[in-house]
């Protein structure tokens, strides 16, 4: 019984008696994010090898060079989609559990007890979020130029590896926008009543149709993450002449 | 038939501690069937508050592994039984006795939101696409694992100021409603204290009727809050039209 009786006065010491493996969405989040994050910001601080012929970096779009911006124009560049995803619900949910432990997991301890919340300055910005969206979107127009260009070669219209690895960034990037909480509301969830006019009927069905989107959100968002990621990586590796483009078409 | 230990909690809010008690496990069973047993067996004067097992009364909410959940919807064969089996109450609220805690507050926060208030003069008429989005809050059951686990109340004992999520879904529920005709949002900001939840999605993670709490109900809440109180630009647009937030 006294082997009992430990085992019984270690649960109650526990922060939390979870036996489960609740510490490994945290840890895995935190490493992509960190990962991912880190490279981003190596590549934005080079301020070279973003193009290959008709390709661009995601990273560098759209390509500008202002001459009162003294350092890597991908810092400026960045800024929007950084604004869009730092104020995102879903990323919201994985850096507060990853990164500021609030709360790491469902029903664990947290190592701090001051909590405010997004009352206060700086999280109070999160209610923000819709103007990044409002960004995010404008910045898809550039990003969708970039895969027009992607498949107009020297030649005409042509397909390489490049072509469908810049389509996917793009198109993952949107399907994450697209499916976003704020825009879910504009487009009819902030309706009480759906049948009541002809414009909120046509709402309805889109709002369906986001709502549906904005339930894959986290998965777009991962995705897009990547996606992203590995056109530079591709776009950069082109550049420095590592590999060569495949033309599919 | 194989054995488990169960540590339950016996005790009252001066203190307590887990208690070893041996189960024989049969097919089928719930943790509820366990505790049941050990009334049965071992200790009559074990409290615990049940109802239905059927996971509709949401009464028998506790700590199972550290888990909140219902103890008639956590089956034994989907735990280790290889070690033992901590039944506690849940955290949030004041102990009574054993399982059974106090979670009057929550009824106290209810009495704060505007109930139902119809339009006056409105046709009484609605379609299902409506009320579709209201229905999937009247699933609540008001067992209190969302309150329980919600982080804001359980770590930073937040209980002024902070309604939570369930109370969240009560306000979605009437706020979202075709017929009704008042704005919660400042409430919602200044009394309920929204802006403290950050979106974690524990409570949607415990609640036992899958309802999507925090996407369909505390962050369109969110979005109508933003609407009214921190959106320059609408603030800019109901200032020059002369229209008034809420």
């Amino acid at each position: 019984m006294a082997r009992v009786a430990e085992a019984v006065a270690s649960s109650e010491s526990r922060a939390t008696d979870r036996r489960d493996a609740w510490w490994l969405a945290p840890v895995s989040v935190a490493v992509g994010l960190g990962v991912l994050g880190l490279y981003l910001f190596w590549a934005a601080a080079q301020n070279g090898n973003f193009r290959f012929e008709n390709y661009l970096s995601p990273v560098y779009s759209p390509e500008v060079h202002p001459s009162w911006w003294p350092i890597s124009p991908a810092f400026l560049i960045l800024l929007p989609p950084l604004f869009f995803r730092t104020t995102c619900y879903y990323y919201r949910k994985a850096y507060y559990r990853a990164f500021f432990w609030d709360p790491p997991a469902c029903a664990v301890g947290e190592p701090h007890r001051n909590y405010t919340g997004e009352v206060k300055f700086p999280f109070i910005l999160q209610n923000m979020h819709r103007f990044s969206f409002y960004l995010a979107a404008f910045w898809l127009i550039f990003l969708w130029y970039d895969v027009f260009e992607a498949f107009r070669f020297a030649s005409g219209f042509g397909v390489g590896l490049g072509s469908l690895v810049i389509l996917a960034s793009t198109g993952t990037l949107t399907l994450y926008t697209l499916s976003c909480h704020s825009w879910r509301h504009m487009v009819g969830g902030k309706l009480d009543c759906f049948s009541c006019t002809a414009s909120a009927r046509s709402r309805h069905g889109v709002w369906q149709r986001v709502t549906h989107l904005n339930e894959h959100h986290q998965l777009f968002a991962w995705i897009s993450l990547f996606a992203v990621t590995a056109a530079d990586v591709y776009v950069r590796l082109l550049a420095m002449g590592v590999i060569h483009d495949v033309r599919l078409l | 038939m194989t054995e488990a230990v169960f540590h339950v909690f016996r005790g009252d809010a001066k203190g307590g501690s887990l208690q070893p008690y041996k189960v024989q496990v049969e097919e089928g069973m719930v943790v509820l069937d366990a505790i049941h047993r050990i009334q049965a067996q071992d200790a009559p004067d074990l409290a615990v508050r049940w109802n239905c097992k059927a996971a509709k009364c949401g009464s028998c909410s506790a700590e199972v592994n550290g888990k909140p959940s219902l103890m008639c919807k956590t089956r034994l064969d989907a735990l280790p039984l290889d070690q033992p089996v901590v039944v506690k109450p849940i955290r949030s609220f004041p102990v009574i006795r054993d399982l059974v805690t106090d979670v009057q507050w929550n009824y106290e926060v209810n009495k704060k939101i505007p109930p139902f208030t119809p339009k006056k003069d409105a046709p009484w008429r609605w379609m299902q696409e409506d009320i579709d989005r209201v229905q999937e809050f009247r699933k609540c059951i008001e067992c209190f694992l969302c309150q329980n686990v919600c982080h804001v109340i359980r770590e930073h004992g937040v209980k002024s100021g902070f309604a939570g999520p369930r109370f969240f879904v009560r306000v979605a529920s009437v706020e979202m409603h075709p017929m009704d005709d008042l704005n919660r949002t400042a409430l919602l900001k200044d009394e309920m204290g929204i802006g403290y939840c950050n979106i974690t999605k524990c409570c949607t993670e415990v609640c036992p009727e899958d309802i999507h709490i925090t996407d369909n109900a505390i962050i369109p809440l969110k979005e109508r809050v933003v609407d009214d109180h921190y959106d320059p630009v609408r603030k800019i647009f109901r200032l020059l039209s002369g229209k008034k937030s809420s």
